[in-house]
């Protein structure tokens, strides 16, 4: 029964259409199938490793927040950028994703569970060993890898055991996230309640099936690099070194071959998410439903032909520069009818602003900031100036924290009284809100500046003239942590413990689809007879 | 309490803040280097860096005003459109109309803005007709400059980070009040001043990259293989750049330090050097005499 910790209160009435006795105690974890519980795993986790990946951040900052070393000397300093790096795309971004399919995709398409119960449960437990793996890496000889997260070749050729052991985490948590993919695309396929066409999915189904696409195709192409990786380290090949008719740069087409369209995989959900919060509290249809899927689709496809636009000052021939240019280009006019869609959603709408409208408009305008530095970044000449530096870590991180954490929470406010039964205290998430926000921009606005003045990324120490901007963005850093375990301690845990109001079916007012037809906290299993949907499938008739 | 809580929170907030900005260093400007608290791109010293600086520009202008189009439209509808206001909610959801034009539209604004960026590009590729090409090859970490074409060929040497700031560093660069902290180097590129110079980059370890903010250049050094760029500076001066791609632990400690001369003095900065080199080279030479002689 949902995320609440005390698992003795079943849900009355639902009893009877247990067939088989729920599982308690470290079983019902260990051994879960149920899509809730492994969707409540996957979120637990993941904010296990945020704090993780947090606490390496902060270790960065505290660094850097004066010229000279203080804390860390800078080989450890490398291996901080690179494991917060790993550890927030791999073990919390991608992974908080996948708990929100969990949860919500059987939900909103009337599903009884995910498709494949038993490798759900197997690609969630899979990423322990994984993360306990990288996570120890700092343990072994020579500390955690230090090649950035990226692991440009030949620098990974320099690294100590710990790069093996990452690159062995990196494999299984890539047949992870396939078998993950796998089960979510096969679920929406198959599984869709009668009645639930393609065309009448939620935006969050539409996207994620999308991003389930993306993942099936890119997850082996990381894989065979960090393969070929491996071998040139152990096996004598000479895929990436010169002296055997290898190239150096070949990793990095490979590598952002996986990597461009993984930036989407890190921002089609939380699109899907905000695409389900905005008409929500403007009580009024997402605009452009048709337009908004077509978007997420070119935006998918457009993907993969941008990679080398991360590998501009690599020295690229003309037309190789200016191909990528174009095509990066390009994908501003999708996301930029994505946005446009949202506030037309809002215009004459009749909004209320709670918590997770908050996030999502904090998303619509912070992302969209994050999205006009990734414009003038695609111009290659202006990138000459700003590539592999504070500018670049300042632009991801708008389209990252600002983009995928901010619409993560906006979904989780939304959610939350449907997977936990209780409402959680609406002050204490608006000032998570703006102590996010706030602090959002003074930790990484300043870094546009840095970057313009030139400062590299990667930099455990640099000139005295960057000093002040470092020492804000610090600050910064240190209250956009604090307010991550506030968020936690003030909003989850209370919820969690089934501490405050109960949350009626249907908290929001304008909240429309099936997982607000089965009540709060939503029942242990839902959807067992296939439900009788209405016109438009947003509602139970039978 | 909620709010209490908060408002130590801000005040201690505030507090650093200001602790920060007044503890600042008492550091300057550094001409040809970065500035304190620099906003924007460095001063162009090239046609090229004079080109993205307005490129940037231009974009810049682009992006403020679609940003406040945007959300002019956004905070206005957040204003009005609320339900504590008592406004119902309308009932559209989709426009054709609206939807074409919001999708040709912005197509226009990146074509628009794709011309002088292609035209930059193309210059910025012409490594053609160098009046001096000099080989930048990146060592883990120092940078080794060889003078390859042009006036000074022959001439080679080795730039590394003043060891002094290096071990500043480490000891946490208290009280440091160095312009040139970390960008400081024993022997800095040497060039005429209006003069095209290539540079072909490379490197001997792993990936680096040869960068000078000011002259608009960014060219990574790839082990195994040769990439080029180029730059014609136009005032002399001192002019820095750091390597700017990851390549192991001391990635923060390898400067590049371009100086600009005018071509008087760049001749007579080449004759110093050459005759260094043969006065070098001429015991080395008379031993091997000796030594084919025995």
């Amino acid at each position: 029964m949902s995320a609440v910790i005390d698992s003795h209160g079943h849900v009355a009435g639902h009893h009877d259409h247990d067939h088989h006795h729920a599982p308690e105690g470290w079983r019902r974890w260990v051994f879960a199938t149920n899509h809730k519980d492994i969707g409540t795993l996957y979120l637990l986790f993941a904010f296990t490793m945020l704090i993780f990946g947090g606490v390496l951040a902060l270790l960065i900052r505290a660094e850097l927040f004066q010229p000279g070393l203080q804390l860390v000397n800078p080989e450890l300093f490398n291996q901080l950028t690179t494991m917060h790096g790993l550890i927030m795309v791999f073990g919390a971004i991608m992974p908080a994703f996948v708990g929100f399919a969990n949860w919500m995709i059987p939900l909103q398409i009337g599903a009884p569970d995910m498709a494949f119960a038993r490798m759900n449960n197997f690609s969630f437990w899979l990423m322990i060993p994984a993360a306990v793996m990288l996570g120890g890496s700092f343990f072994m000889p020579g500390g955690a890898p230090a090649a950035g997260w990226t692991l440009y070749a030949p620098l990974t050729m320099q690294m100590g055991p710990s790069m093996d052991a990452a690159i062995f985490a990196l494999h299984i948590l890539g047949a992870s996230s396939i078998m993950g993919s796998i089960n979510i695309v096969v679920t929406i396929l198959n599984m869709r309640a009668p009645g639930m066409t393609l065309m009448k999915m939620p935006m969050f189904v539409w996207t994620w099936l999308i991003t389930a696409y993306l993942l099936i195709a890119v997850m082996p192409v990381l894989a065979g690099a960090i393969t070929m990786t491996l071998t040139d380290r152990h096996f004598g090949t000479t895929f990436f070194n010169p002296a055997g008719g290898g190239d150096p740069i070949m990793y990095q087409h490979i590598f952002w071959f996986f990597g461009h369209p993984e930036v989407y995989i890190m921002i089609l959900p939380a699109f899907g998410i905000v695409s389900q919060v905005v008409p929500a509290f403007a009580r009024k249809k997402l605009f452009g439903y048709a337009s908004m899927v077509y978007a997420t689709a070119s935006i998918a496809i457009l993907s993969f032909i941008v990679w080398a636009h991360h590998m501009y000052t690599t020295g690229m021939p003309v037309t190789g520069q200016l191909f990528f240019m174009y095509a990066t280009m390009l994908i501003s006019v999708p996301t930029g009818v994505k946005v446009f869609n949202w506030i037309a959603t809002m215009w004459k709408g009749s909004m209320t602003f709670e918590t997770p409208m908050l996030f999502a408009v904090g998303f619509i305008f912070v992302f969209t900031m994050g999205g006009f530095t990734g414009l003038i970044l695609s111009m290659a000449p202006i990138d000459m100036q700003l590539q592999d530096g504070y500018y670049v870590v300042a632009h991801f991180h708008y389209v990252l924290v600002a983009g995928s954490l901010f619409a993560m929470f906006s979904g989780i406010y939304y959610w939350l009284p449907k997977w936990t039964g209780v409402m959680y205290a609406e002050g204490r998430g608006k000032l998570h809100f703006w102590w996010t926000l706030i602090s959002f921009n003074v930790t990484f606005f300043p870094m546009h500046f840095l970057g313009l003045a030139g400062m590299p990324r990667r930099y455990a120490d640099y000139p005295m003239q960057f000093a002040d901007f470092n020492a804000l963005a610090s600050v910064g850093a240190f209250a956009f942590g604090l307010a991550q375990v506030y968020f936690f301690v003030m909003v989850i845990l209370p919820c969690m413990r089934g501490q405050g109001e109960a949350a009626p079916q249907r908290p929001w007012e304008g909240a429309e689809g099936l997982e607000w037809e089965v009540a709060s906290p939503a029942p242990f299993h839902t959807f067992e007879v296939p439900p009788k949907l209405n016109e438009d499938a947003t509602k139970v008739i039978a | 309490m909620m709010n209490s809580t908060t408002k130590t929170i801000a005040s201690g907030l505030l507090w650093a803040g200001a602790w920060v900005a007044t503890a600042a260093h008492a550091v300057n400007d550094l001409p040809g280097g970065p500035a304190v608290r620099q906003l924007n791109m460095h001063p162009p010293a090239t046609k090229i860096a004079a080109e993205q600086h307005s490129l940037h520009w231009m974009m810049m202008v682009i992006c403020m005003l679609i940003f406040v189009a945007v959300f002019g439209v956004m905070f206005y509808s957040i204003w009005k459109h609320r339900k504590s206001v008592g406004h119902k909610p309308a009932s559209f959801h989709e426009s054709v109309k609206v939807e074409i034009a919001w999708t040709v539209v912005p197509l226009i604004i990146v074509v628009i803005m794709a011309i002088p960026a292609t035209r930059t590009v193309v210059a910025q590729k012409d490594t053609s007709n160098a009046d001096i090409t000099i080989k930048a090859t990146g060592y883990q970490w120092r940078w080794g400059y060889d003078y390859l074409k042009g006036e000074g060929d022959g001439i080679s040497f080795i730039s590394s980070l003043d060891n002094e700031q290096r071990v500043l560093s480490n000891t946490g660069a208290k009280g440091v009040t160095l312009d040139n902290y970390l960008l400081k180097v024993d022997n800095p590129l040497v060039v005429p001043v209006n003069k095209k110079i290539r540079i072909i980059t490379t490197s001997s370890d792993v990936i680096h990259a040869f960068a000078v903010p000011s002259f608009g250049i960014k060219q990574d050094a790839i082990p195994g293989f040769v990439r080029d760029t180029w730059f014609k500076a136009e005032i002399t001066g001192d002019f820095y750049g750091q390597c700017q791609e990851l390549c192991g632990k001391e990635h923060a400690y390898m400067p590049i330090h371009v100086k600009v001369l005018s071509e008087a003095d760049y001749s007579a900065w080449v004759k110093t050097q050459q005759t260094k080199k043969s006065a070098e080279a001429q015991p080395a030479q008379q031993v091997a005499q000796a030594n084919t002689a025995k």
